[in-house]
């Protein structure tokens, strides 16, 4: 039995978190949560991928906390949501990454105050919930797409169902890059 | 390969009921201890069959459907995992990973109901990965067996639930 063809049910827009040119001819999105295991793993292959592709890959994050499970994973998305207000998205993203094991109300603090993000102004957003509803949009629009647990990645729409194992990935990007 | 069944119960036809002990640690014959589908005429019921508790699959199935409990109830609807797990294992299971949701045990006899649902694999002993959507009059309206390595998502869910709500 094959598995279903799912797609993007969310197109992406000047409202992702996106790094790399729009005009790119291969657009890897990824919907994960902070506080996975798996994630974490995921997060230097996608760095290594975006090293090798350069120019000719744009990456976008979504966040797909499975907030029951992992106890800081909303919390840790909407810190990242928060520091993007300060121009510093992927700086907390690739902190709160490479701290995993660290993801409480403190060590999110702490993270903002080493970006040199105004402490108290970012506890009150964190502690309001203020980007609690975007979040949620995101995790729906995720499951509306077949997203089925973290990571998930759609290449150019389309979701990936292999292993994204560094040479997996890279041969998928490659394969509908059409250009290698 | 291993054998997979003829495919689920077709959509349209009346779920088959059951009554299956909770997976919270209790053992007897207290009714307060068993989950009856009877019982839930009047609210959606999405049955999740899958084959263990700890397996990395399940484990991220039942998760996001553990995530989506206040969803699934926004449309009247509960969704209730079921495993050949025994009792104390479904409640290892849910505290490790702080899930509230509910899992039955089909231990004894073993994948009884599973059977009934078209959903038990014989030659591995486990649950299928089998979803069902069943109505509020008991009937199913959305029937799938997943291959056994591949997490199925709720997509299809939701798909299903807003179509009864829309009806």
């Amino acid at each position: 039995m094959l598995s279903r063809y799912y797609s993007l049910s969310q197109p992406v827009t000047s409202d992702d978190h996106s790094q790399g040119p729009d005009n790119a001819p291969v657009t890897l999105v990824e919907y994960a949560d902070y506080q996975c295991p798996y994630c974490g793993q995921a997060h230097p292959i996608v760095k290594q991928i975006q090293a090798h592709f350069g120019d000719s890959l744009r990456f976008v994050f979504r966040n797909f906390p499975l907030a029951q499970m992992h106890v800081h994973a909303l919390k840790a998305a909407e810190a990242a949501e928060i520091a993007r207000e300060y121009g510093k998205f992927w700086a907390m993203h690739d902190l709160l990454y490479e701290h995993q094991d660290r993801l409480d109300r403190t060590s999110l603090l702490g993270y903002a105050r080493q970006l040199g993000i105004d402490e108290s102004e970012f506890a009150r957003k964190l502690d309001a919930d203020e980007k609690a509803d975007r979040i949620k949009e995101e995790f729906m629009g995720g499951v509306n797409s077949g997203v089925n647990g973290t990571p998930s990645f759609f290449i150019n729409g389309v979701k990936y169902e292999n292993s994204w194992d560094y040479e997996s990935l890279k041969e998928a990007i490659a394969l509908s890059s059409g250009s290698r | 390969m291993t054998s997979q069944s003829a495919g689920p119960l077709p959509v349209n036809s009346t779920a088959p009921d059951f009554s299956l002990p909770k997976g919270d640690g209790q053992l007897g014959a207290d009714p307060s201890t068993f989950w009856h589908l009877a019982d839930e005429r009047g609210k959606n019921v999405i049955l999740a069959f899958y084959p263990a508790d700890w397996s990395p699959v399940c484990g991220s199935q039942i998760a996001l459907y553990n995530e989506l409990i206040p969803t699934f109830a926004e449309y009247n609807a509960e969704v209730i995992g079921i495993s050949v797990d025994g009792t104390f294992c479904h409640k290892a299971f849910k505290e490790h990973n702080n899930l509230s949701i509910e899992l039955l045990c089909d231990f004894e006899p073993k994948g009884k109901t599973a059977k009934l649902y078209s959903a038990y694999n014989e030659q591995l002993g486990l649950c299928e990965r089998a979803i069902y959507v069943i109505d509020a009059q008991g009937i199913i309206r959305y029937s799938y067996i997943s291959p056994m390595g591949v997490n199925p998502g709720a997509k299809e869910i939701l798909e299903t639930l807003q179509e009864i709500q829309h009806a």
